[in-house]
């Protein structure tokens, strides 16, 4: 009887849940390409993050900052695995602010691997001022503050299309499917052959998407292939130990005549 | 304590526990009689004191690296996870310990609910658990404003807000709250100073709370009186300090699981985003385990109102033993309030799912219903049930039931022989 009655109980529960979680959502479900840093052994391609980084740089950078992230942290292990005369190059190639020196005077000198990503506007107002009143969002954490993470955002980079009849678009507002509302100040940023990458790969829409998409990951999470690897050990651990308890506390209780 | 004095065997041991009885109380620990039918939903006792530590320590370490000052804290906070030598680790434990540590409240709540461990003589555990779990919600509350992402900002607004429906003082308390007109950097220093220090209060409240359970001692699954010690009790050591430890690494695994391959999903992806007063977020949500008491409030139509009822639905559970007037215990025998228990766990989750929706339409008629129900059971359902319901019979002790198979018919009396 009771039992009937909490099966009853259960079923009414999720299909509640259900029906109302079908109501919700004009923009539609974003893709699922498959992250190879997804799952118990996701690891980040390492070509893909080096490729990654070279369309932020030549194509994000100019509006989006990544405040959060250093030069070095381009070398560090779990990340693009860039070596440390690269990493030194790379930052070497960006000017930052210094001082105030002996004089009391402020300096530019070419950016350090110890310095974090320069970023393109001086301030938030000025980079909301040059976008169209439009902030665009500093990329460090950027996956993290998606809901829908990384397939939300590779969505959102080949979702651009033309509107559908009927919707009329302001100026200097596009038409992207998978954003809430449709409607998105960002125009398309990427468009086949862009940006060349270096090791021949073809650098189509899908392909940078794809590319820009595991650097921001990394870059949100820059120790996931450390957590994940000593998440495996741990559990491993666990259970280990687990088994080992569960023989010992039936010895031990099979002194009373009591199951546990 | 114990009924029988410990002496201690060595000489020095005997010098000190005469002037400090440390050892008196660490034999009374490890001797101390516990039901021997207790299930794995008595383990959480133990789960909760691991979470309430991990929570400290992990907690303590932060702070170390955390920087109270709405410039500077969501940076802090980046700065612990990519920075600091297993920062990531260590901030995950104690978001997700947070999440973890209400889960096992819940659980060990609803265990109390259903085998009735609120009732006489255990009604002060039972007060005093309820005042641990109030100022769990507030830690967790002002734990969550701390990293000042949207969530956080948001969250504290709405939540301060409430004081101001008070009538004539409301805007005075609220303004004294913020520490100024809006929630800003003073509201963050106090909430972070308040976020460290309730975790100790609740310290000392779970030492009253332990105190004032080994006095009666624990329920058990059958909810009856027994003789301790006796043939249905075990001595706390080895019995059930291995029981509580191999519960304690299931649910560790469970834990591990979370932090390390899915930090985040318990949390609200808008709070990886600063805080910014001059934008509010689409949905502005508490976290999960806040949710059916937002829906509570929600529900209500009259701001004052739904405060009151907030808060009236956490008084319940404090006058809780007074409610229940049935003297059985256990659901086990009681057939009719068993069903109406399951009625309530499904009322909770219901509630707490109307919490995260908006606040319109088919949900916010859901939730009223559901509000509604909620003080039905608590203020008419048991108060009337306790006098009409016609119990099972009950075991006189735990061996029988236990050796016998079931319940003898021979070997039992009406609970009205024995209370």
């Amino acid at each position: 009887m009771i039992k009937i009655f909490k099966t009853i109980l259960v079923v009414i529960f999720i299909s509640t849940i259900s029906s109302f979680s079908n109501a919700a959502g004009e923009s539609e479900k974003p893709l699922s390409p498959g992250w190879s840093f997804k799952g118990f052994f996701g690891t980040f391609d390492r070509a893909s993050l080096q490729r990654g980084y070279q369309v932020y740089t030549e194509v994000c950078s100019a509006c989006h900052s990544m405040k959060y992230l250093s030069y070095r942290n381009l070398g560090e292990p779990g990340g693009p695995g860039f070596s440390k005369e690269q990493v030194k190059i790379i930052a070497s190639q960006f000017e930052v602010t210094d001082g105030p020196n002996s004089d009391g005077d402020m300096f530019t000198r070419p950016a350090r691997p110890s310095d974090k990503f320069v970023s393109p506007y001086p301030n938030d107002q000025a980079a909301t001022a040059a976008n169209g009143g439009a902030y665009p969002p500093d990329m460090s954490v950027l996956v993290k503050a998606r809901s829908g993470g990384a397939d939300y955002i590779y969505s959102l980079l080949v979702g651009y299309e033309d509107p559908p009849e009927g919707i009329t678009l302001d100026d200097g507002v596009y038409y992207n499917k998978y954003m809430a509302g449709n409607k998105i100040k960002m125009s398309n940023p990427l468009s086949d052959g862009i940006v060349e990458y270096s090791d021949g790969t073809e650098a189509t829409i899908d392909q940078m998407s794809r590319d820009v998409v595991t650097f921001l990951s990394w870059a949100a999470e820059p120790h996931m292939e450390a957590r994940h690897k000593t998440g495996f050990r741990a559990i491993i651990y666990l259970i280990i130990i687990t088994i080992f308890v569960y023989f010992a506390m039936k010895k031990i209780w099979s002194r009373v005549e009591t199951k546990v | 304590m114990s009924d029988h004095e410990y002496t201690p065997k060595s000489k020095l041991g005997k010098w000190f526990n005469d002037r400090l009885p440390i050892l008196t109380l660490g034999n009374h620990l490890t001797e101390y009689p516990t039901p021997k039918n207790l299930n794995y939903w008595w383990t959480f006792g133990g789960i909760l004191t691991f979470c309430l530590i991990t929570q400290i320590v992990t907690g303590i370490i932060l702070g170390m690296h955390y920087v109270a000052h709405a410039d500077l804290a969501f940076k802090s906070v980046e700065h612990i996870m990519r920075d600091v030598n297993y920062g990531w680790l260590i901030r995950y434990v104690h978001a997700n310990g947070a999440s973890m540590f209400f889960l096992a409240v819940y659980i060990h709540i609803f265990r109390s609910l259903y085998y009735g461990s609120y009732k006489s003589p255990r009604e002060v555990i039972w007060i005093i658990g309820m005042i641990i779990y109030f100022l769990m919600m507030a830690t967790a509350f002002m734990g969550y404003v701390l990293p000042w992402g949207q969530m956080s900002f948001w969250g504290a607004t709405v939540i301060t807000n409430l004081f101001s429906a008070i009538p004539i003082f409301g805007e005075a308390i609220t303004n004294w709250l913020w520490g100024g007109y809006s929630v800003d950097n003073p509201t963050l220093t106090r909430f972070f100073s308040l976020h460290y220090l309730l975790p100790f209060l609740i310290l000392g409240l779970v030492v009253l709370h332990i105190w004032a359970l080994h006095v009666p001692g624990n329920n058990n699954p059958i909810g009856i009186d027994i003789k301790k010690p006796s043939n249905d009790t075990v001595p706390f050591h080895p019995y059930i300090v291995i029981k509580d430890l191999f519960a304690l690494l299931i649910f560790l695994i469970i834990f591990a699981f979370f932090v390390f391959f899915s930090p985040n999903i318990l949390g609200h992806a808008d709070n990886y985003i600063e805080a910014n007063p001059m934008i509010t977020p689409a949905h502005i949500v508490p976290e999960w385990y806040l949710l059916p008491f937002y829906a509570i409030l929600r529900s209500v139509p009259d701001k004052l109102l739904g405060v009151i009822a907030m808060f009236a639905a956490i008084f319940v559970l404090v006058i809780l033993p007074w409610l229940d007037t049935s003297k059985v215990r256990s659901a086990i025998f009681r057939p009719i309030y068993k069903q109406f228990y399951w009625f309530l766990v499904a009322d909770v989750l219901i509630l707490g799912y109307m919490g995260a929706m908006p606040a319109e339409g088919t949900y916010l008629l859901i939730a009223r219903v559901a509000t509604a129900y909620y003080f039905l059971h608590f203020l008419f359902i048991l108060p009337f049930l306790g006098k009409r319901e016609k119990t099972l019979d009950i075991p006189l002790s735990i061996t029988e039931p236990v050796l016998g198979g079931s319940v003898n018919p021979a070997m039992t009396k009406n609970i009205k022989d024995k209370v």
